[in-house]
């Protein structure tokens, strides 16, 4: 589906940021990846290896969070659990929530790889 | 866009900068860069300016998303008719193949952009961005952008758009929300259509629809359209002046508006109102 065209965003993002660190390789790559996000964490997996070919994060390993579902009820105040198909308060019951996580695509972290400089 | 003023830390990832947390033992080394960005920040950006272009020209901008069959083109033909007395309207087109719907809205006597994207399954901010040079944006007020036909990927992209419109057709199922929560949670209109057909695919409950629809804490208007049945139409002709009225209302006081719920990027990026 769409997630090839979600690794190549993220590629071009990780090379940007290798490039600004003079980093002549990437090694490993750390997202955070929330149910709500529409992306499939295993998907993302297997289109990486496609999208990556190429780039400086050719054979860099991707490492994926699962962020979790939760919720803030504005009438109980309270935060819980949730499932992405049922957002509902679990204290109150209501359904006029607010998501605090669970929608993440985010990049976190990158480890290059520097050559060293010879004199 | 900002890394240090914490403007992107969000109740989300704020434990990935905690003691202990993977944004924390970054250092030392020289070699781990703590980056938090949304994955998708080149669409997003492309998306923020798609908006600003609209706002500039005082044009509101709505993505109709559904499955392939919903009824997309078929609501936006028996629309254009109505609408093109108070408004003018463009339409941009979003379909892996043919000129066919772009021809149905043409027939209409407006002017629609045909985007193929071939095997790509949604449109992208780029895309809109490119076929927005074929529009005139200071001879429309309304521009309709028909994604492609399908409840998953759409989802996961900003164009631009001002709101988002998702079309349920009675066939379908009413648990659809259910299976598809990214998309219908982020709908500022559910509109189920075909409900000519409920007398005789009566396993279809409305109520239940709806049910789904809050269930993803979602407050979006739910309404019921047929194109077969004109006074259906009405709610959804009354929708659309309220949104080109906040519309005008939010770009006179010098702000943007945006779709109820915004994909992670635009909020990291210090970009919701």
């Amino acid at each position: 589906m769409h997630e090839l065209a979600v690794c190549q965003g993220l590629i071009d993002q990780v090379e940007q940021v290798a490039r600004a660190q003079r980093g002549q390789r990437v090694e490993r790559i750390d997202i955070s990846v929330g149910p709500l996000s529409g992306v499939e964490p295993q998907l993302l997996q297997q289109a990486f290896p496609l999208a990556a070919a190429g780039s400086l994060a050719e054979g860099a390993q991707l490492c994926i969070e699962t962020a979790p579902v939760r919720v803030y009820c504005d009438d109980c105040g309270q935060e819980s659990d949730a499932a992405a198909t049922r957002l509902v308060c679990r204290h109150c019951g209501n359904w006029r929530t607010r998501l605090l996580s669970g929608d993440e695509l985010l990049l976190t972290r990158v480890e290059i790889i520097r050559e060293q400089a010879y004199v | 866009m900002c890394d240090t003023c914490g403007c992107n830390v969000t109740h989300g990832n704020r434990h990935l900068l905690a003691p202990g947390g993977k944004l924390s033992r970054v250092g030392g080394q020289g070699n781990a860069i703590s980056v938090l960005k949304g994955l998708l920040s080149e669409n997003d950006h492309a998306a923020a300016h798609n908006r600003e272009h609209f706002d500039r020209h005082g044009v509101l901008a709505l993505n109709l998303m559904s499955s392939p069959g919903a009824g997309k083109t078929a609501l936006l033909e028996a629309s254009l008719e109505r609408l093109q007395a108070r408004y003018r309207v463009a339409v941009i087109e979003g379909d892996l193949e043919t000129e066919n719907d772009a021809q149905r809205i043409r027939a209409k006597g407006v002017q629609a952009v045909q985007i193929v994207t071939g095997t790509a399954c949604h449109l992208d901010a780029h895309m809109v961005h490119k076929a927005l040079h074929q529009i005139d944006l200071d001879a429309i007020d309304i521009l309709f952008i028909e994604n492609v036909g399908n409840l998953v990927c759409p989802a996961s992209f900003d164009l631009g758009q001002h709101r988002n419109v998702t079309l349920l057709s009675v066939p379908e199922g009413d648990d659809k929300p259910s299976k598809y929560p990214v998309m219908f949670r982020a709908s500022d209109l559910v509109a189920v259509t075909k409900v000519d057909l409920l007398p005789v695919l009566d396993e279809f409950s409305v109520v239940r629809a709806v049910e789904n629809v809050r269930a993803l804490a979602n407050a979006a208007p739910v309404l019921e359209l047929s194109v077969r049945r004109e006074e259906s139409l009405h709610a959804w002709l009354d929708w659309l002046d309220r949104q080109v009225a906040q519309h005008r209302a939010s770009c006179e006081r010098g702000e943007t508006l945006r779709p109820s719920i915004q994909p992670d990027g635009a909020r990291l990026h210090g970009l919701a109102v």
